[in-house]
């Protein structure tokens, strides 16, 4: 997928005020691909989900932004990183309302409706990299 | 003190017999930099003191200035720094008027053929270089603490609780929703209805950019909160967008009254309070 002009931008995240900057940055992106707002909406929320998740499970990483086009139409892409303790049952985290902690348990799975393209990658002991783009209607 | 501090001494001596001359081309080269928005009399009382503190300092090389032999300097730029931050000085400004010291000592050594003496003075200009890092640290420190101390004022200001009948509170919420925020905003509401002895509360998030799972989590559990309290809450300001993300993230509100506008929810509270309004013909 080839990207957009702007090179990918990066935040680390390793408190609360990172997962607002991380949902502001994202929302920047959004408003720059002129989404519409129910789907900016939408991507911000993604990302707060994820942005938390890398936090509160993951101990901590960063994420990446940036713009996407695949020559028909551009959307925004985000990914988060970080190097904790990966997940071991995907099936069960991507259900709705199972948390390993205290939450809602619809964060991953919410955040997976939420947008277009989903991608996880996780490997126990090693960390976990959620990718997803939020094409331009 | 490094291997060399036998050494070192001829950089000191030269320090000690030429105080009065490096000073005055310190606090010159200063001066002229800041364009005289810093009086030279004032420069002159401060850099004396740095130089006092500083001369007997010389052999270190910088790396490490955390030692109790570095308290005085450390306590008195940090004090410096200060004193710049709130007269406006750039903290450039003041880091590069630590670094200024360099010009007038290097001038100094260029006369003395001795190759020890450059090595110290080398060593020297990597101290001020530490000390000049230092005043742009604490300069950071001093803007960080500002904006902690603002953000928890910002905690305070923006969560009012208002009461707008007899019996209905109003929260109106803006920007962000973290824990710390919700936990006082519960804090907050709890405390009115028991002051005010309401029964209806509408929390209102016209403001609230985005409702993640995190901010339905905290808004699920003030209203329970209430409800154990014998208050019912209203949720208002329900946009189009966060109602449809709302729906795509799988939230359930149960059976929490929600509305989409402020009006509607208290509408909606006045006629459980047994209230009616009833528009009236002018006359």
């Amino acid at each position: 997928m080839p990207t957009g002009a702007d090179g990918p931008e990066q935040v680390a995240i390793s408190g609360d005020d990172d997962v607002v900057r991380v949902r502001q940055l994202v929302r920047t992106y959004a408003q720059q691909t002129k989404l519409s707002l129910v789907d900016q909406t939408k991507l911000v929320t993604a990302a707060s989900e994820l942005a938390r998740n890398t936090l509160i499970y993951g101990g901590g990483g960063f994420a990446r932004v940036e713009e996407v086009s695949d020559g028909r139409r551009s959307g925004v892409r985000a990914s988060f990183h970080d190097e904790g303790p990966g997940i071991p049952d995907l099936t069960l985290a991507l259900a709705d309302g199972w948390s390993s902690g205290s939450g809602l348990g619809l964060g991953l799975s919410g955040a997976k409706r939420l947008v277009d393209q989903f991608d996880l990658d996780t490997e126990v002991g090693r960390g976990t990299v959620v990718t997803v783009v939020k094409w331009k209607r | 003190m490094t291997a060399d501090a036998g050494h070192a001494q001829r950089l000191t001596e030269l320090l000690r017999e030429n105080a009065e001359l490096l000073i005055d081309k310190w606090v010159g080269v200063v001066a002229a930099a800041l364009r005289g928005r810093s009086a030279r009399t004032e420069l002159e009382a401060d850099f004396r003191e740095f130089y006092a503190a500083l001369v007997p300092l010389v052999g270190h090389d910088g790396k490490n200035i955390s030692g109790p032999e570095f308290t005085e300097i450390r306590s008195l730029l940090e004090e410096y720094s200060r004193s710049r931050v709130r007269a406006g000085f750039t903290p450039s400004e003041t880091a590069s008027s630590v670094f200024s010291l360099k010009e007038p000592v290097f001038e100094l050594v260029e006369n003395d053929a001795s190759p020890e003496v450059f090595q110290q003075a080398l060593a020297f200009s990597r101290l001020l270089d530490a000390f000049g890092l230092l005043t742009f640290e604490s300069y950071s420190r001093a803007r960080e603490d500002i904006i902690r101390e603002q953000s928890e004022q910002l905690l305070e200001l923006t969560t009012p609780v208002v009461k707008i009948w007899e019996g209905v509170l109003a929260v109106p919420l803006v920007g962000t929703l973290d824990s710390a925020r919700t936990q006082v905003v519960m804090e907050k509401l709890l405390e009115m209805l028991v002051e005010t002895g309401s029964e209806h509360a509408i929390i209102d998030i016209t403001g609230v950019f985005a409702v993640d799972t995190q901010v339905a989590q905290h808004l699920l559990k003030t209203v329970v909160a209430a409800r154990l309290m014998g208050a019912e809450c209203i949720v208002s300001g329900i946009r189009p967008q966060i109602a449809q993300t709302i729906v795509a993230l799988g939230i359930e509100f149960g059976d929490i009254v929600t509305k989409a506008s402020l009006a509607d929810a208290l509408r909606h509270a006045l006629r459980r309070e047994g209230v009616e309004v009833v528009r009236r013909e002018v006359v």
